[in-house]
């Protein structure tokens, strides 16, 4: 992979920027999740209206062969509408909370997407024949008198414009009370599994009428209730192999093959507090929000409020690598709690070969972590900074008295402005940063 | 250097930091500098607690907590939107309202904020129905247990039958009513049980309705292969008659609840925007008998009072806008426009 080298030597440029530009943000714009499919030519994002938009990689042009090509819209197709539970009296969100591709068999592309209560999977397949000369029918469509038809042809194939279809090919409906905030594709491409607040379901692709329960952390008297579900995720190789991150700080890891009902877990990871920094805030900024395998499959990595940590499956009492994505928050976590801002779910993403993490975080601002040389760096996605193949200059947030030129004090940071989800290509370094409506497009300059 | 006591730290993001970063204007800590505490100095980070003692004299750490503690409690009843309540962040916060709990009992002020809210009530308005209902549970508090576990009943809402949720939302004024000055006998009949102690009698009754509720929700759900609950086909009303006759007083109260109140369920968030217009509708005991009684504070009122800084935790209050328009959404939804 080209520029293997550290967070500090990509030069990250702007690229492209999809999304409206004008202040007045609708909802429904908003974009909830960016996925790249496993060859990375195919970007999908899903957003708050329940639409899914799919961008494809188009090749690079002859004329300038040092830029990586552009992503355009591919495919744009409502996935979930709303709905309304009229026996609860709850409307159910049709924001979509999770995409995930399938790894590809045939011509055609699938992934399933999912908004609080059902997922679906859907099949984008390319059209760009259609055929001519049919014997019953006129070019129209009108059927063609019988009589009429004196002499038999061969309808023949003939190109059309490229047209992109998505069709819903399984809806896997009614299988959480809760809000599903994970789904992950098991590396058996045959089963996935979906989580909720309080349990995990293990589908198979095919069968949409049931499901296998595999984790369910429900307590019999519901006010006994004190630790949710947050994140899970199949291991990219084993296939018998998920964890499970909750709200408390802690992640298990189960096996399949040990029980029909994985509520004992193989591993428990859970770093233990460090009491000189216990507050009323600690367990709230402790709670995961994401967890991500590393694609060598021996690695793990969670996000918490404040920071992004890396395991090893093969250690659980403690993370191999902690990095601080925001600690000025931390004398700020009474406000972010009283906005709801503590709450809020940051993801985290690996770079293709491992050696770097990325997260995002607020004023748009979104942080890289190189594993081997320890660096990091926080850039910005802005309309400011997205001039053409214009790098982007490190930001520095300010935490001391004296604020550096160039440099922001944490009380001017916007906290509407968060980056909750970003993605990174699976093999070269194109990153897709979502800043509310907007979708940034980075990429490294190649040498 | 006077920093924020140990673990809160209090800040604004508008104003410039000033050394204290601390929400609260000065006029409010004098007012509690006669108890004679001692500031606790930034190097004190005392991890487990600072001694009882200190902590609950250093006004500025109980007032942070204090304020917490109500922003929490606030939280929790303005989730009742049209959409489900985020049941993480539910979760969180009564967690986090447990530990604030579970300290102020370790410090003694627990008692003393009950036995405050029991002196400011009237009572002369007691009522049948809570007497019955708190009967066991004076027992209890006396017997010195400590306070039932902080539960969020409210966790149940989004994810029950109808009538379920109607309670749910009444239960959010229950909640409300409790911060009111009513007696802690009054206030154990809350449906929040937490900070309140809860009797046994009541905790059957909620075991009873977490069961029910379980079940009708088991049933709600088609073809919801993963929920080994019974289903259960008759309405709750079957199901009371296998109750005990202690819990019948819950069947009153959750009874009156429903008869009370037509669809749609009231969104506290709403009254909120017309408290003005009707105090008395939060009141606990209109809520029980469905009467109006004199009108009693409000627990907004209440909470201004307790902790002195005015009401800042209902800057939440905006979200009350947004869900005017989710209920225009919803409204277009059902009407199919």
């Amino acid at each position: 992979m080209a520029g293997v080298a550290g967070g500090n030597d990509f030069q990250w440029c702007f690229s492209q920027v999809k999304g409206a530009i004008d202040e007045d943000v609708a909802e429904a714009d908003i974009i909830s999740t960016v996925e790249f499919n496993y060859s990375g030519e195919l970007l999908a994002t899903g957003d708050k209206g329940g639409r899914v938009v799919i961008f494809q990689h188009e090749q690079e042009s002859k004329n300038r062969p040092h830029l990586r090509g552009e992503y355009n819209v591919y495919s744009t197709f409502q996935s979930h509408e709303p709905e309304f539970d009229y026996l609860k009296s709850l409307e159910i969100e049709e924001k979509i909370n999770k995409i995930r591709w399938l790894p590809q068999q045939n011509a055609a592309h699938f992934l399933l997407s999912t908004n609080d209560k059902t997922i679906k999977l859907w099949k984008i397949s390319e059209r760009d024949k259609r055929a001519e000369g049919y014997n019953l029918k006129d070019e129209d469509g009108r059927l063609r008198d019988p009589f009429r038809i004196t002499s038999l042809r061969v309808p023949v194939l003939m190109p059309m414009d490229l047209m992109v279809e998505a069709s819903p090919r399984r809806i896997f409906a009614n299988a959480h009370t809760y809000h599903i905030n994970s789904i992950s594709v098991n590396s058996d491409h045959e089963t996935y599994l979906s989580a909720d607040d309080l349990r995990i379901n293990l589908w198979h692709l095919e069968i949409t009428d049931r499901s296998f329960n595999i984790v369910d952390i429900k307590p019999a008297n519901m006010e006994e209730l004190t630790e949710v579900i947050t994140a899970a995720e199949c291991h990219p190789l084993q296939c018998n192999v998920f964890v499970y991150s909750s709200s408390k700080g802690t992640i298990r890891l189960c096996d399949t093959r040990a029980a029909a009902l994985c509520d004992r877990q193989a591993k428990f990871f859970e770093e233990p507090e460090d009491p000189s920094s216990r507050s009323f805030f600690s367990e709230i900024i402790s709670s995961i929000s994401d967890v991500k395998f590393s694609h060598s499959g021996r690695y793990m990595m969670t996000r918490d409020y404040l920071s992004v940590k890396v395991w090893d499956l093969n250690m659980e009492n403690r993370p191999v690598e902690t990095y601080q994505v925001h600690e000025y928050l931390r004398s700020k976590l009474c406000s972010l709690y009283e906005n709801d801002c503590i709450f809020d779910k940051f993801e985290c993403c690996w770079n293709g070969s491992d050696s770097a993490i990325m997260t995002g975080s607020y004023n748009n601002f979104f942080r890289m972590f190189d594993r081997n040389t320890r660096r990091d760096i926080t850039l910005e996605a802005s309309r400011e900074s997205s001039k053409p193949r214009a790098t982007l200059k490190p930001r520095k947030v300010s935490t001391g008295g004296k604020r550096k030129k160039d440099e922001i004090s944490v009380d001017s940071l916007d906290f509407n402005k968060k980056i909750l989800h970003t993605a990174w290509h699976p093999k070269d370094n194109v990153i897709a940063v979502a800043a509310t409506n907007n979708l940034y497009i980075f990429q490294d300059k190649i040498n | 250097m006077l920093r924020s006591v140990g673990y809160l730290t209090v800040c604004s993001f508008s104003s410039p930091a000033p050394q204290r970063d601390t929400m609260f204007p000065k006029g409010t800590k004098r007012k509690f500098s006669d108890s004679g505490e001692e500031p606790v100095s930034s190097g004190d980070q005392v991890p487990a607690a600072p001694s009882v003692a200190t902590r609950s004299l250093t006004s500025s750490y109980s007032l942070q907590r204090q304020s917490l503690l109500d922003m929490s409690l606030i939280k929790l009843q303005l989730c009742h939107m049209l959409v489900e309540p985020n049941l993480c962040r539910s979760v969180l916060i009564a967690n986090t309202v447990r530990q604030i709990q579970e300290e102020m009992t370790q410090d003694g002020t627990w008692q003393i904020m009950t036995q405050a809210l029991a002196a400011a009530q009237c009572p002369t308005d007691r009522l049948v129905a809570t007497e019955v209902l708190c009967r066991q549970t004076d027992a209890a508090a006396q017997a010195g247990q400590s306070p039932k576990p902080f539960s969020v009943g409210g966790l149940e809402e989004g994810y029950h039958a109808e009538e379920v949720v109607m309670e749910g939302d009444v239960e959010t004024e229950v909640t409300m009513s409790t911060l009111a000055p009513v007696s802690p006998q009054l206030s154990s009949a809350s449906y929040l049980a937490g900070p309140f102690v809860m009797g046994p009698c009541w905790d059957e009754d909620e075991e009873e309705e977490e069961e029910e509720e379980e079940e009708e929700d088991g049933e709600c759900e088609e073809d919801e292969e993963d929920d080994s609950e019974d289903c259960v086909s008759e309405g709750e009303e079957a199901d009371r008659d296998h109750l005990s006759p202690d819990s019948r007083t819950g069947e009153q109260v959750f009874g009156t609840f429903e008869i009370k109140h037509p669809a749609p369920p009231p969104d506290p968030a709403l009254e909120e925007l017309f408290s003005d217009v009707d105090p008395s509708y939060y009141d606990l005991d209109t809520v029980l008998t469905g009467m109006q009684s004199a009108p009693k504070m409000g627990p907004y009122d209440l909470l201004e009072s307790l902790s002195s800084h005015g009401p800042t935790a209902l800057s939440s209050s905006s979200s009350c806008r947004s869900d005017l328009n989710e209920l225009d959404h919803i409204m277009e939804i059902i009407v199919g426009s």
